[in-house]
């Protein structure tokens, strides 16, 4: 089994419930309805280390608080970055700040990807819609450390080409020579030339050692399914996938109750755990 | 006044002195919370005199019933459970967790400086103790911390006393938390009436305990006396009518979740969330952020939530358990067997009171062993088909 | 230069084919391309082919007045293109159209059809083949109509 804690010692928190507030440094639209913000600490000089993975749950001043995966680079700890997408009214709000605009931030928290884990392997990310920010921190680290893994490739699937995210990066990434990057819409125009399908297409033929392969995927719960499916179908181990899991949060240290899972709390004992832990569940309705 | 410190010793409280216990822990400094007759029913709250103790009342409960009546005689515990558990008091259903005013540009969170008081309880019965060590797990004993339980409870001084009586919704005996007290007071009380006498048998559990019998009028329990805690608790053990079997119930409710007793189930719950409220050992909360007219200032308040509510389980799209049959089978299914994962101990202390309060008397002990003859019955009817085939 | 039931025998669709069979595939065979833009077939007109393709890249549209082309599908080396030759009335349902240079082999419908209710193993065969993709695309489009990233 993989071990999912976090590489790193997250800082202690004084009171995990009190939001730090942060300065918006810029503000990046990704899509019509997706963008990231970077920001830095008010008050402090303090370096936001993470475990790619991990998330935090960010406070608009009197509107509410949302749990949102970290979508920045790890080794850049001075700068902390999400990647969101307009789904309610913080989001909203969210979508509304510009630079220099302050925001509540309370985490890390969670379990990270098995970074570590997947060292000497080959690794496939298999990410569906919004679902690429939380995977883009594992780009991040592996392209820093790249010689210690195996093959890395990223299987990318989303509604139509307007809503890849992170366009610029992956046509960085894409000519790398250490890197495949495959891309799938749902539906394409006349001016897409590339794949048209679901993500899970695209399994069968990517370029990875199944029997030597840790697979990190993040989408909708119905495409996480099919995924680990056809993962497994490839050959890869189902102690070899980790998958991402979301639900309604409040506290994000495991006392709120909401984000039940079966026996787990995505917040603390997820949101990233190895298929195993979660496969009995996932099949049952309304968990 | 010098005791004998052996901690099995047990001593003789006068009613007619019960007052003095509660005047010593008052000028200990405990804001000292109780049994009371209010609205009629028994609610626990402040009290500063035996005269607020509910004397002479008892409770009957069956499952969504609640009524007081008088008792022929005039106990102060004579009834069993209080409708809302001590719960209230450690985690109550409302706090403001912070407050945040806009400053330069910024926000600045200003933490509530208010000192939680000392509080002592009087009257906590065995299965309410088990529900606290239970809170204790999640609130104090995991990975985080709750700073207001662990305030309330860091300082909370205990008086345990055993159940004379069962209520008609009571299954401790199934769930190994009573009736007698074990563990987890500072003091136990049995309450001891007939016609000629009405006395207090005292159990020491600490050194704060042992302090404030110190300064208390008792004597040293004889040898009948000192057998009376479980002669009582004996009697009440045998007035128990429901039982819940615990047998395999964790592996019976992960492999029972498309069982069609859920279905049944579903077509009488209101999801009216009345079970998680009274329910001591629930811990879920939801957080509201709201701010003054001006946007100047903010605040976030925690509430008691129930996994019974469609927002519960809400993600952007819509609610995870959309029907009642999946909110019910959630709160079951915690209470019974995920909460072993979660914490080593099942969630439910059998006080019943989820059974007396369900408006339509949904009854736990009855639904899960429903759960289990309708999973037995599957089995035969399985069984049968093949028999038939061949 | 290699021979069509060599191409055929490198193609994952007829992967597990007896030598005998291949050789009576390659006798429907014909190697084809198809320049980047080119449509290799249109709604509505016979469909008496399936390509197995070799190289390149097509994409399944339908047309819609308001919005245009729409691509549903995708396919690449190692896919097969095509399967209403299988079934009456033998008309295509989409248009297939090579978004880059294509290399494929085409197989002739009407003489597949013949061979195979002459041989009947080659005959099952060919429909397991043929069953493994439909039931690959149903599940596929399945999760597509979901719209699961709204």
């Amino acid at each position: 089994m993989i071990n999912l804690t976090p590489q790193l010692t997250t800082q202690q928190l004084t009171d995990p419930m009190q939001p730090e507030p942060f300065r918006v440094k810029r503000v990046m639209k990704e899509s019509y309805d997706t963008f990231t913000l970077e920001m830095e600490p008010v008050n402090s000089e303090r370096l936001f280390t993470f475990a790619p993975g991990q998330f935090n749950m960010l406070y608009i001043f009197g509107v509410g608080e949302i749990p949102i995966s970290i979508s920045g680079d790890p080794n850049q700890p001075a700068m902390l970055v999400h990647t969101t997408r307009i789904v309610g009214a913080v989001t909203k709000a969210m979508s509304k700040l510009k630079t220099g605009d302050v925001l509540g931030v309370r985490g890390p928290f969670g379990t990270g990807w098995p970074v570590s884990a997947a060292k000497g392997c080959d690794v496939v990310l298999v990410a569906g819609g919004i679902g690429l920010a939380p995977l883009r921190p594992v780009l991040y680290q592996m392209l820093a450390h790249r010689d210690r893994y195996g093959k890395v490739v990223l299987l990318y699937g989303c509604r139509s080409p307007e809503d890849i995210l992170f366009r610029k990066e992956l046509e960085k990434w894409r000519a790398r020579f250490d890197l495949e990057i495959f891309v799938t819409v749902d539906y394409g125009d006349s001016d897409w030339h590339g794949n048209v399908g679901v993500v899970t297409k695209l399994i069968p033929k990517a370029p990875f050692d199944a029997l030597n392969t840790v697979a990190m995927v993040c989408g909708p719960e119905v495409m996480m399914r099919f995924t680990a499916i056809e993962l497994q179908k490839r050959g890869v181990q189902g102690e070899a996938i980790a998958l991402s899991m979301e639900r309604n949060m409040k506290c994000a240290i495991g006392l709120c109750g909401h984000c039940q899972f079966g026996p787990t709390f995505i917040c603390k004992d997820g949101p990233v755990f190895t298929y195993p832990q979660l496969q009995s569940w996932l099949a049952q309705w309304e968990i | 006044m010098t005791l004998n410190t052996n901690s099995s010793t047990k001593y003789v409280l006068e009613s007619t002195d019960f007052q003095q216990l509660i005047d010593v822990l008052v000028g200990i400094g405990y804001r000292v919370i109780g049994p009371t007759f209010d609205h009629n029913a028994v609610i626990y709250d402040d009290i500063t005199a035996v005269t607020d103790l509910p004397i002479g009342w008892t409770d009957e409960q069956d499952a969504a019933t609640y009524r007081l009546s008088r008792r022929s005689d005039e106990a102060f515990f004579g009834y069993v459970i209080a409708p809302q558990s001590w719960k209230k008091f450690l985690y109550p259903s409302q706090v403001r967790l912070w407050q945040a005013a806009l400053s330069n540009g910024s926000f600045e969170i200003l933490p509530d400086s208010e000192k939680p008081e000392p509080m002592a309880f009087i009257g906590v019965r065995s299965c309410e103790l088990h529900a606290i060590a239970i809170q204790d797990r999640v609130f104090i004993e995991g990975e985080y911390v709750d700073p207001t339980y662990h305030a309330h409870r860091e300082n909370l001084f205990i008086v345990a006393v055993n159940c004379g009586q069962a209520g008609g919704t009571c299954f401790c005996t199934s769930v190994n938390t009573g009736p007698k007290v074990e563990a987890g007071y500072d003091l136990a009380l049995t309450e001891v009436i007939d016609h000629e006498t009405h006395y207090f048998v005292v159990e020491v559990g600490t050194e704060r305990g042992q302090h404030v019998l110190e300064q208390l009028p008792v004597r040293t329990a004889d040898k009948r006396e000192a057998k009376l805690p479980k002669t009582i608790t004996d009697q009440a053990a045998h007035q128990i009518k429901r039982h819940l079997n615990t047998d395999g119930i964790k592996e019976l409710l992960y492999t029972n979740s498309e069982n069609p007793r859920w279905d049944e189930i579903a077509t009488r719950c209101l999801t009216c969330a009345n079970c998680t409220m009274v329910c001591p050992t629930c811990f879920c909360t939801t957080v509201e952020d709201v701010s003054d007219l001006t946007g100047q200032q903010a605040e976030r308040i925690r509430k008691w939530d129930s996994c019974f509510t469609m927002d519960f389980s809400y993600i952007h799209g819509g609610s995870v358990r959309y029907t009642s049959k999946s909110r019910y089978r959630q709160w079951m299914t915690h209470k019974l067997a995920t909460w072993i994962d979660q914490f080593g101990t099942l969630g439910c202390v059998g006080c019943g009171r989820c059974i007396t309060w369900c408006p339509v008397g949904i009854d736990i002990t009855a639904e899960l062993e429903a759960i289990r003859q309708t999973k037995a019955k599957g089995e035969t009817i399985k069984e049968g088909s093949d028999e038939n085939i061949g | 230069m290699r021979t069509l039931d060599e191409l055929l025998h490198e193609h994952e669709f007829f992967k597990g084919f007896k030598p005998e069979h291949l050789e009576l595939m390659a006798g429907c065979a014909t190697n084809v391309i198809f320049e980047a833009g080119e449509y290799i077939f249109r709604e509505g007109e016979n469909a008496d082919v399936f390509y197995v393709i070799r190289h390149g890249h097509v994409a399944l549209e339908i047309h819609d007045p308001r919005r245009g082309p729409i691509a549903i599908d995708t396919l690449q080396e190692n896919d097969v293109l095509g399967w209403s030759w299988l079934f009456a009335p033998y008309h295509w349902h989409f248009d297939a159209k090579a978004i880059k240079l294509t290399r494929a082999v085409a197989m002739d419908g009407k003489c597949l059809r013949t061979k195979c209710e002459n041989d009947h193993t080659l005959g099952y065969l060919m429909m397991q083949r043929f069953a493994t993709v439909l039931a690959d695309r149903l599940q596929q489009t399945r999760l597509q109509v979901l719209k699961l990233y709204d």
